[in-house]
């Protein structure tokens, strides 16, 4: 047997475009993440049943909620299926810099560090295309779920503004998420912060009870939280025909409309990004 | 002509200084030891070396390329093979292989064939496709050498590459070092093993304290302390008074030196003669006192005799002197990013 050639190769420098090195590296180290998920389904096993429990047995203990108490006479368990869909992803995409904090912790980022990487953002862009593919599966199981319940479906034209509305959410949240994942020193320290953030949030917002239900205060925070943001226009597109420029949410500060809605968690998703940024910078320069 | 050059480096760690001015100039094609003991500094010089920390002050070049200036380029290089062995559990051998060369952007045929040159040169066929997570120290170091080694670098650096692993596994790698080395790669391994960097090294330096205080070829700097070193006993066992005895003999023969008696060996003596005919002037005096040479063993200086020359203490004693002292929590969490 001739020994194979272990050597040295100096004809191994560039094989193609900076884009293509790019595309490379950004789909081998998200095909890692989603191969650790197929070999460890249990986040997402556990990312649809969370939600699917909160589903059935808070629609169950409200369900004879007083009629006239939801806005529209709806029913309380297609009220709560907005809240339940844009939970879901949150927590999904809450849990995005988990995975990058384990990689720190374990020297796993260490290897990728000091491979000639065309753009260390690969490293990110991996983790928000696993998380976001992933929030928006979970979500998409609980809308099936959800309308099997007979909570309703939204129209094509819903369903978009469904997928757009999340998108827009998972973004924003995984950056956050990222951000802390290397500000903080280990994971336990973010598993805290995860922890505590998660369920305020939902109860601060307008996933469980509309603002009319709510004491002035909590009014105001639910009107602030970005979760409700989303919630409302997804709770609009399962409601009936789309109109971004009606008014969804009467918020102690004026009316809210679909469009703004948008707006404000697009400009939210702008601010974090461009927050976490230099932080990354620093720690993956 | 030199490969990689490290230039007065500075690095410290709060009040605690890691590198004082570790300069190191490796010949390119050289299979080059980075011996000392733990805390020497030598995985914080490697570490900066493979551009994951930047020193305080100092240059790093390699193949004429400033390090810092370019650090994609000399990561392109460079194979990197760290301590601490970070591997993913969850990935088969060959998928993590798979991962590396894309980071590397091999092209994907290339990549496949040069992984199955690796497998099939450090026989990993059997377990290659099993999860990480199953692996030995063994298994996983081959695996990360041979990630190393994918995208064949003009020069490979591996901090401590044998430490703690089987007689098979270290076996294996040892012969594809010196292979990669007869085939032209520059190889700089760290180690605190003498024996590894002994029986692997072309060229090698010292370092203690951050700084080296010892360089060039091992046998050359064997060969310039001089001198034998000998082991004496004129009974079996011995006992103190005897030792002693032998010892006021010996003290006076000319080109006798550095007598010690060793109790753990049954108070045999260690000493270091100056050439062949002080053995038989050490004889004589020992027969004129009436004494038998039970058993006498001659060596040359070995690499601890080295250290010990240039550090006053052995390496054992200066691992001892430093296991207490680190903090394992502090210094992970400097490797952490």
């Amino acid at each position: 047997m001739t020994s194979p050639a272990l050597g040295t190769n100096p004809s191994n420098s560039d094989n193609g475009s900076a884009i293509a090195e790019l595309l490379q590296e950004t789909f081998a180290l998200t095909r890692r993440l989603f191969l650790q998920l197929q070999r460890r389904p249990s986040t997402l096993v556990a990312g649809v049943l969370q939600p699917l429990i909160w589903l059935v047995l808070f629609g169950a203990l409200f369900s004879r909620a007083p009629e006239g108490l939801l806005p529209g006479g709806m029913s309380y368990g297609r009220f709560l299926g907005a809240g339940v869909i844009v939970f879901t992803a949150f927590s999904a995409a809450l849990n995005a810099g988990l995975p990058v904090m384990f990689d720190r912790e374990f020297g796993f980022l260490n290897r990728l560090l000091v491979a000639p990487l065309r753009s260390r953002s690969s490293i990110v862009l991996a983790s928000v295309i696993y998380i976001t593919t992933l929030s928006l599966v979970q979500s998409l199981a609980i809308m099936l779920t959800a309308s099997l319940l007979g909570y309703g479906w939204p129209g094509a034209a819903g369903l978009l503004l469904v997928m757009v509305t999340l998108l827009l959410l998972v973004f924003a949240v995984t950056a956050l998420s990222l951000g802390l994942a290397f500000a903080l020193p280990g994971h336990i320290e973010l598993i805290a912060v995860i922890f505590v953030a998660n369920l305020p949030l939902l109860f601060a917002s307008t996933a469980l009870a509309p603002l009319s239900f709510m004491p002035p205060w909590l009014g105001w925070l639910a009107s602030l939280n970005p979760l409700t943001f989303a919630i409302e226009p997804i709770r609009a597109a399962y409601a009936g025909p789309l109109d971004l420029s009606s008014v969804l949410l009467e918020a102690p500060y004026g009316s809210v409309t679909g469009t703004t809605c948008l707006l404000v968690l697009t400009l939210l998703t702008a601010a974090l990004f461009l927050l976490i940024r230099p932080l990354l910078n620093r720690k993956l320069a | 002509m030199s490969l990689l050059e490290l230039d007065q480096l500075e690095k410290s760690y709060g009040t605690v200084s890691a590198l004082s001015g570790l300069s190191l100039s490796v010949p390119s094609g050289c299979l080059y030891g980075l011996l000392g003991p733990n805390g020497a500094g030598k995985t914080t010089a490697l570490r900066i070396l493979a551009t994951l920390l930047a020193p305080d002050q100092g240059r790093v070049v390699v193949a004429g390329v400033d390090a810092l200036q370019e650090p994609r380029t000399v990561r392109q290089l460079m194979g990197y093979v760290a301590q601490e062995v970070a591997i993913d559990k969850i990935l088969t051998g060959r998928e993590l292989l798979a991962l590396q060369g894309d980071l590397y952007h091999l092209p994907r045929q290339d990549r496949n064939h040069r992984i199955d040159q690796l497998v099939d040169r450090m026989s990993m066929g059997d377990w290659i496709d099993r999860r990480c997570g199953t692996y030995s120290g063994g298994m996983r170091r081959r695996l990360d050498l041979a990630s190393g080694l994918l995208h064949q670098p003009q020069l490979l650096v591996l901090d401590e590459p044998t430490v703690g692993l089987d007689i098979e596994s270290r076996a294996v790698i040892w012969e594809v070092l010196r292979d990669l080395r007869d085939q032209g790669t520059t190889i700089l391994l760290s180690s605190h093993y003498l024996e590894e960097v002994e029986a692997l090294a072309d060229r090698m330096a010292i370092i203690d304290a951050g700084h080296v205080i010892a360089e060039g070829a091992p046998e050359a700097l064997k060969r310039e302390l001089g001198g034998d070193r000998v082991t004496l006993r004129v009974r079996e066992f011995s006992d103190q008074p005897e030792a002693e005895r032998v010892r006021q003999l010996l003290e006076v023969v000319d080109g006798v030196r550095r007598i010690v008696i060793n109790r753990a060996q049954g108070y045999s003596l260690n000493l270091v003669v100056d050439g062949e005919h002080v053995l038989s002037a050490l004889k004589q005096r020992l027969a004129s006192e009436a004494f038998e040479v039970f058993s006498l063993s001659q060596s040359r200086p070995s690499l601890d005799d080295v250290y010990l020359q240039a550090t006053g203490r052995t390496l054992m004693d200066a691992e001892l002197a430093v296991a207490g002292q680190r903090d394992p929590k502090q210094e992970r969490r400097q490797s952490m990013r």
